[in-house]
């Protein structure tokens, strides 16, 4: 077993090395920083010392190795744009996308099981297809078209809602929250809206063709034969057996909702790492852009690792046909 | 109608959610400033920011010209060309507290002359600032220099107590990630002083109601709110929805949008700016194109031809929505040196193109490919597709190539394009601003964005006699000249004088300034 964890940890390390380097060798393509950080009157003196101080003149493996060299002892370099060191940088950023995440995450997990249930109990309702039809929307529409479209709603016609930015925020310790202030929480509305959509509608859709499924099987049926009330077989039967494969769903979108965070943080300027990652890519900040795609890697790798361990653990024939390899 | 009716909605609710005082200004824009550090970054919205808080010698005003600031008025020394005396103005005292003196633009000048400096190359010509007494400075220039002044319109003066109270004597190693107390901080004798900065997100700055012009501006602007905001549809957003005062980088699209809804307005004024395509005249073949052994550029005609099947009206209409002028010399209307009659000498001539292309024995045309950024001026790419179209009706077969300008500039300045879009635009308000960057041979220091390859040895001795010339009416004799050369050369094919945009709610009350950087103290709110 031991063994087994091992090289699971040794492929993500080695599958993190190659993200690495190939989001570090497409840093050249994206052009050069040099001139953007020097102004028009710069002279070819300003271009070469500027280039040999950061590094620039050497080859680009040289390049990742210092950077690999730097990120394991949590240094990830200088930020060519705001000339701050990118890990400062990142962690003041962390909060805006972690808050906005969780809160879209929430969002889409209470109104996808809620949809999903009542859309599964009561089939074929006008409620029930009106929101299986609207929920298509939450799928097929891009994400910048629906913040674009809930700005023009709620901020533009409507005034009920900002349209930009987080609002107030309070600091507690390095933590700046919006969670406090009403105005943050107005704030948040219309952002996790965006960006919680498309895990609603995946969570309802789930929930419900689950729930079908469980309705389907005998002990519901004996149950409702030995005369129990809807809401308890609905609720106390049915959903829980719903859930074992939602929650593993649930879980693995939690990555995808902090990596999309990217387009639903620049239509509503939210200072989240996004944000951060967008303006860095226009900028050529190849310190922060190679540090936000290492923690996005590093993150999903995590995510799989955690997920392959955990089934090990659970699901006894993985151990057994191992053990008959060996 | 409905969005009159929205937007009172929207009025009355923002009132009943937050009573914010009239006078706040909440201002938006695409960046942030880089840093609050004087003399780290030469840059524009980066100096914007830093001109609500400090202040330089001399200011421009909207018109373009001179605006006493803490120099009352400056002249060179009578009896030595090599000497400028700036008379300061007495009583003013830093956001601290701290009086002003001569003692703190010294020290300013040294500091911004360090090699860290991103200001260095302005001053560049001066070789020592002394303080004569407490409010007279004088500059000593390696040989006269008639347009220093010009030079200085961005360069901040700081507090020397202060910095040096607070270890920031050196200007903030930028490039190397240094953060120093001037980064975040700041103390000026600015009109505003900063509250809060969150780089990217916000900065508040209050009034300063110390400030030596109080009397004299406005200044009726208590507080500003400066909030970036990239997305060009958020942005506008935000402005229709009451949430932006005042907006700059407005996209052209929405230009009519916004000015029909009730209670805003779009001013515009034209940019510092020129639109233009560079062509290598200089190579004897050039890559781009499909001429063997040799290079079609280097013909004037070909130049010339180039530039007649342009069609700078179609673009100004087409492309830019009205948003441009055309234009006919690489320099905006500001600048000295330039002239209505150069500015027009840009007809479109279909026939007569293709007679000039005849002539240079290109009747049957040639291909070549057009470097275009498609991020850095409004419309960039929009204009060279216009153009793709223009010079194929002459038979010039144009392959187009967009980038970000982050891949499209280092092009141009390592000489890897044959024929190129670029802006300029001119701090100076002088022609040698302009020939020194893009007319001069191209060499480590001068001639740097010259990307046409063009060299001629008598040009450039002109060029470099300008610097010290401070007979005015032979200097200009000399711009003209070398106007004159530029224009018959077509070493360059101007396309359009850019048009700049600020929307604002029709309670604040500004011109648009030509340099595209705002001073609140002007702004009126009623």
């Amino acid at each position: 077993m031991l063994a087994y964890i091992i090289r699971r940890v040794a492929q993500s390390v080695l599958v993190l090395l190659i993200v690495g380097l190939a989001a570090f060798s497409m840093f050249t393509f994206v052009g050069d920083p040099i001139d953007n950080m020097l102004g028009q009157e710069r002279t070819a003196a300003d271009i070469e010392r500027l280039r040999i101080q950061l590094g620039l003149d050497q080859p680009f493996i040289v390049q990742y190795y210092k950077f690999l060299e730097g990120a394991l002892q949590g240094n990830f370099g200088v930020s060519y744009r705001q000339g701050r060191p990118v890990a400062d940088i990142l962690l003041e950023r962390a909060p805006a996308t972690l808050e906005l995440a969780a809160v879209s995450g929430v969002l889409a997990i209470i109104f996808g099981i809620a949809f999903g249930v009542f859309t599964a109990i009561r089939r074929d309702g006008f409620v029930s297809n009106f929101i299986m039809s609207a929920s298509l929307i939450g799928v097929s529409l891009p994400t910048f078209l629906i913040g674009i479209l809930l700005i023009y709603i709620f901020s533009v016609e409507l005034g009920w809602l900002p349209s930009f930015g987080r609002g107030e925020t309070v600091q507690i310790g390095n933590w700046s929250t919006g969670l406090l202030t009403a105005s943050g929480l107005k704030a948040l509305i219309l952002p996790s809206i965006t960006l919680g959509l498309y895990q609603m509608t995946l969570i309802m859709r789930l929930v419900r063709s689950e729930m079908l499924e469980v309705l389907r099987q005998d002990y519901i049926r004996f149950a409702r034969a030995r005369g129990l009330k809807d809401r308890a077989i609905n609720f106390r039967h049915a959903l829980k057996n719903t859930m074992v494969p939602v929650i593993t769903v649930i879980g693995l979108q939690l990555g995808a909702i902090i990596a999309f965070a990217i387009i639903t943080e620049t239509v509503f300027q939210w200072p989240g790492v996004g944000l951060l990652f967008i303006n860095a890519v226009q900028f050529v900040d190849i310190p922060v852009m190679a540090a936000y795609l290492m923690l996005i890697s590093v993150m999903f790798v995590a995510i799989n690792l955690i997920v392959d361990i955990l089934y090990f653990f659970i699901d006894p024939r993985l151990r057994v046909d191992r053990a008959k390899g060996h | 109608m409905k969005s009159t009716m929205a937007l009172t909605i929207t009025a009355m609710l923002l009132a009943t959610a937050a009573p914010v005082s009239a006078e706040t200004l909440r201002w938006a824009r695409a960046g942030d400033a880089l840093t609050l550090d004087p003399h780290a970054q030469n840059e524009g919205p980066t100096h914007t920011i830093r001109h609500q808080m400090y202040e330089p010698l001399i200011i421009r005003d909207v018109t373009g010209a001179f605006e006493a600031a803490l120099a009352t008025d400056w002249a060179p020394k009578a009896d030595d060309p090599n000497v400028w005396v700036f008379n300061l103005r007495e009583g003013v005292t830093f956001h601290d507290g701290a009086a002003f003196t001569a003692e703190d633009v010294v020290f300013s000048f040294e500091r911004a002359k360090q090699p860290n400096s991103d200001m260095k190359e302005l001053i560049g010509s001066i070789t020592e600032v002394r303080a004569v007494d407490d409010f007279t400075v004088e500059m000593v220039t390696d040989g006269p220099n008639p347009i220093l002044p010009s030079n200085l319109t961005n360069l901040f003066i700081m507090d020397k107590t202060w910095t040096e109270a607070n270890g920031t004597v050196d200007v903030q190693d930028f490039e190397g990630g240094e953060i120093t107390f001037a980064t975040t901080n700041a103390n000026g004798t600015g009109p505003y002083v900063l509250q809060s900065r969150e780089p990217d997100v916000k900065t508040v700055m209050t009034r300063n109601d110390a400030y030596w012009g109080i009397d004299q501006f406005p200044m009726e602007v208590t507080e500003i709110v400066y909030t970036p905001i990239q997305n060009a549809a958020t942005r506008v957003a935000a402005m229709l929805s009451g949430e932006v005062d005042f907006l700059q980088d407005m996209p052209v699209q929405d230009l009519e949008r916004v000015n029909a809804v009730e209670g805003l307005v779009v001013k515009q004024a034209p940019q510092n700016r020129v639109i233009f395509f560079g062509m290598n005249q200089g190579a004897d073949d050039i890559e781009a194109d499909n001429v063997d052994g040799a290079n079609p550029l280097a013909d004037v005609r070909v130049r010339k031809a180039m530039s007649m099947a342009i069609n700078r009206d179609a673009i100004q209409q087409v492309v830019m929505r009205g948003q441009s002028k055309p234009a006919g010399m690489i320099a905006p209307p500001f600048v000295n040196g330039w002239t209505a009659e150069m500015d027009a000498e840009s007809a479109t001539d279909i026939e007569g193109a293709k007679a000039l292309l005849a002539e240079a024995g290109y009747a049957d045309g040639f291909s070549i490919r057009l470097d275009c950024p498609n991020d850095r001026y409004v419309n960039d790419e929009g204009i060279c597709q216009a153009a793709v179209g223009m010079l194929g009706q002459i038979g010039v077969t144009v392959n187009l190539d967009a980038k970000p300008k982050a891949q499209h500039f280092p092009l141009i300045t390592d000489s890897q394009t044959d024929f190129y879009m670029l802006g300029w635009g001119v701090p100076t308000y002088d022609s040698e601003y302009v020939f020194n960057f893009l007319v001069h041979t191209r060499e480590d220091d001068i001639g740097t964005w010259n990307g046409t390859g063009y060299s001629n040895p008598d040009l450039d001795t002109m060029i470099k006699s300008l610097a010290s010339n401070t007979d005015l009416e032979a200097r200009n004799a000399d711009i003209a000249k070398i106007w004159r050369i530029v224009q018959d050369e077509q070493l360059y094919i101007p396309v359009h004088h850019q048009v700049l945009n600020w929307g604002m709610s029709e309670k604040v009350g500004i011109e648009v300034d030509p340099e595209d950087q705002p001073k609140v103290k002007h702004f009126t709110m009623n």
